[in-house]
């Protein structure tokens, strides 16, 4: 008998099983630059313990296995991180995960509600100038869109600081939340979300060109193509047209991106994290250079890539689910 | 749609006049042009226009712009030449774009063409690294490699060059997928024509223009890379940069906030010039593509 699985379960267990080989390389390129990387994990033991002499230095390296092949070390190191042990902070005192447990909220919340506004409103924007296409509207649009596309992220940032907080003293300049605040509930939320203005805005600014231009030449692209001429001769209006119609087609190469683009928004994030000293990950991976705190930085690769797996994984889902000519099985 | 009937032109005019003929009917890529060429002029003159060392005092400390015609955009908190810091920015930025962009091409260029040519497991094998790649966010990879390799501008450089490989090898793997089985190569592959040759000679020269149009991205987003990293205090200390002066702005920004918006508005329009300059540049080599 066959199993009579849906053919979406079929589809994403795959897309699943095609993402282990990414992961297992993934695994492997961590353990390559943490070997590269001057010092090893005994050094900084050591370091912390403000020294130790060559015997004792001998016992700990034969007790990390240090001596051992570099592939024994590498399987060892892989069987680690398949359990999610990323290893020890020296400058925390924390095992890496617990650390990267405690700023994983934060980049969270602000990699949802920046992508969310930028995808939302660079579609809208560009479908919008699409649909007025080389009108004073679109011009507009697409200049706009150019310049925060050539915008460095922490130049816009600075210039909000400069404007919000210096000059019109509206917003906090950084931080999550008023250290000394001590709010709870609606209060708390509040706070939150006064801190998140700017970094959110400066985040989904920049991004939202990359939808905006896209979508345009998308819609314009898909508003040529015969399907929507026989809807229209058909009788059908422009507002169903663009929605029923076109949109859902345009839209395809846009959430493409968005899985595309992923990884290099949440490596945005280290820079705008950084200004507005907010708690996340990219912080963490920018004080963890200048701390020289390797396995902290190889534990964030990994989380990101993790992250970034998942969240392909769902584009692919919603690709699926918007094209309906995609094979599944 | 009219079809153009190739056959029976008269002579063409060379193929640079083409070019340019078909680039400047775009205004907007001339303007990309011209500051194109404003940056470039800046980093070539850099020390034989404006004479000051941009890492020295010129001035007092924090004179603001238009005052002091010594210093005619005012210094920073050290008292260092505004202008003379946009001069060797733009040979720092230009400099580390180009290499970088050079860098990614080359390997985007190796492994799409493998890739793509070869097809079955080494297409496999190849599209997983670049996949690997491509998860990583690469601002983190590019922090790691530099706090691996140091600061100094040459590794800079080229771990900027290795985060930025993916998207021009897919790319060429893709023009390499349709281009392979095409009748010219199946000729030149009868004629004994080797792999290499055929990869080299025959596609790559084909598969190029969409390549050249997307180098300007990629320079683009190397140049935001570079100022990123001198904006969070990691690029080499030992040349002025833009991203470096708008970290050192940052710390004077309520006072003197022309310190760090002068080099910001340079690095927004030069980025700017390279988006303008690959639209230009996309009009004059794929003109049939709809656009």
């Amino acid at each position: 008998m066959k199993l009579a699985l849906p053919p979406i379960l079929i589809y994403s267990l795959r897309r699943l099983v095609q993402a282990v080989p990414v992961v297992i390389l993934i695994m492997i390129g961590t353990f390559l630059l943490l070997k590269l990387a001057p010092g090893d994990t005994v050094d900084a033991l050591v370091g912390d313990m403000g020294g130790a002499d060559a015997q004792f230095i001998e016992r700990l390296r034969v007790e990390y296995g240090l001596d051992q092949p570099v592939w024994v070390q590498l399987w060892r190191y892989m069987e680690k991180l398949a359990t999610f042990d990323l290893g020890w902070s020296f400058v925390y005192e924390q095992p890496v995960s617990t650390v990267l447990m405690d700023r994983l909220g934060t980049t969270l919340l602000l990699m949802a509600t920046s992508l969310s506004i930028a995808f939302t409103v660079g579609v809208a924007l560009g479908a919008i100038a699409a649909r007025r296409a080389y009108s004073l509207t679109d011009n507009v649009i697409s200049t706009l869109g150019l310049i925060f596309y050539a915008t460095p992220s922490f130049f816009l940032s600075l210039m909000m600081m400069l404007l919000f907080s210096v000059k019109l003293g509206w917003l906090p300049v950084g931080g999550i939340k008023t250290i000394a605040g001590f709010y709870t509930g609606w209060d708390h939320v509040w706070d939150v979300a006064l801190h998140l203005i700017m970094p959110t805005a400066a985040l989904s600014l920049i991004y939202l060109s990359f939808y905006l231009r896209l979508m345009r030449s998308s819609v314009l692209q898909v508003a040529d193509l015969d399907f929507v001429r026989t809807a229209r001769a058909k009788g059908a209006g422009e507002t169903r047209l663009m929605f029923h119609h076109i949109m859902r087609n345009a839209l395809l190469p846009v959430v493409t991106l968005f899985g595309l683009q992923f990884s290099t928004v949440l490596g945005g994030s280290v820079v705008v994290e950084t200004i507005f000293t907010l708690p996340g990950l990219g912080q963490l991976a920018y004080q963890s250079v200048i701390q020289r705190d390797m396995n902290t930085l190889m534990g964030i690769i990994f989380l990101c890539s993790i992250i970034v797996v998942i969240v392909n994984f769902l584009t692919d889902l919603l690709y699926a689910r918007l094209d309906s000519r995609i094979e599944l099985a | 749609m009219t079809v153009l009937d190739t056959e029976l032109r008269p002579a063409e005019p060379s193929r640079a006049i083409v070019f340019w003929r078909r680039y400047r009917r775009n205004r907007a890529a001339l303007l990309g042009l011209f500051i194109f060429a404003i940056v470039v002029l800046m980093a070539l003159t850099a020390g034989f226009v404006d004479p000051g060392d941009p890492l020295r005092r010129a001035g007092d400390p924090l004179t603001a712009p238009f005052v002091d015609m010594s210093v005619p955009l005012g210094t920073d908190q050290l008292g260092r030449d505004i202008l003379s810091g946009l001069f060797y920015g733009a040979r720092i930025s230009l400099l580390v774009g180009v290499v970088a962009t050079l860098v990614a091409i080359a390997i985007g260029v190796i492994i799409g063409a493998l890739a793509g040519y070869f097809g079955g497991w080494v297409d496999d094998v190849l599209m997983r690294v670049t996949e690997a790649f491509q998860t990583i966010p690469n601002f983190v990879l590019l922090l790691t490699l530099v706090a691996i390799l140091g600061s100094k501008i040459e590794w800079i450089t080229l771990a900027i060059g290795i985060v930025s490989w993916t998207a021009p090898a897919r790319m060429v793997r893709a023009e390499f997928m349709s281009l392979r089985n095409r009748e010219f190569v199946d000729a030149a592959r009868n004629l004994g024509v080797s792999n290499t040759s055929l990869i080299f000679r025959e596609i790559l020269p084909n598969a190029l223009p969409p390549i050249i149009v997307y180098a300007s991205v990629i320079m683009a987003l190397s140049i935001l890379l570079e100022s990123a990293l001198a904006f969070l205090g990691l690029g080499d200390p030992n040349y002025a940069s833009w991203g470096n002066m708008i970290g050192q702005g940052r710390a004077v920004l309520r006072t003197a906030w022309y310190c760090a918006a002068i080099p910001g508005i340079a690095i927004v329009l030069t980025v700017l010039s390279f988006s303008l300059l690959g639209e230009g540049l996309n009009d004059a080599l794929n003109p049939r593509q709809k656009q």
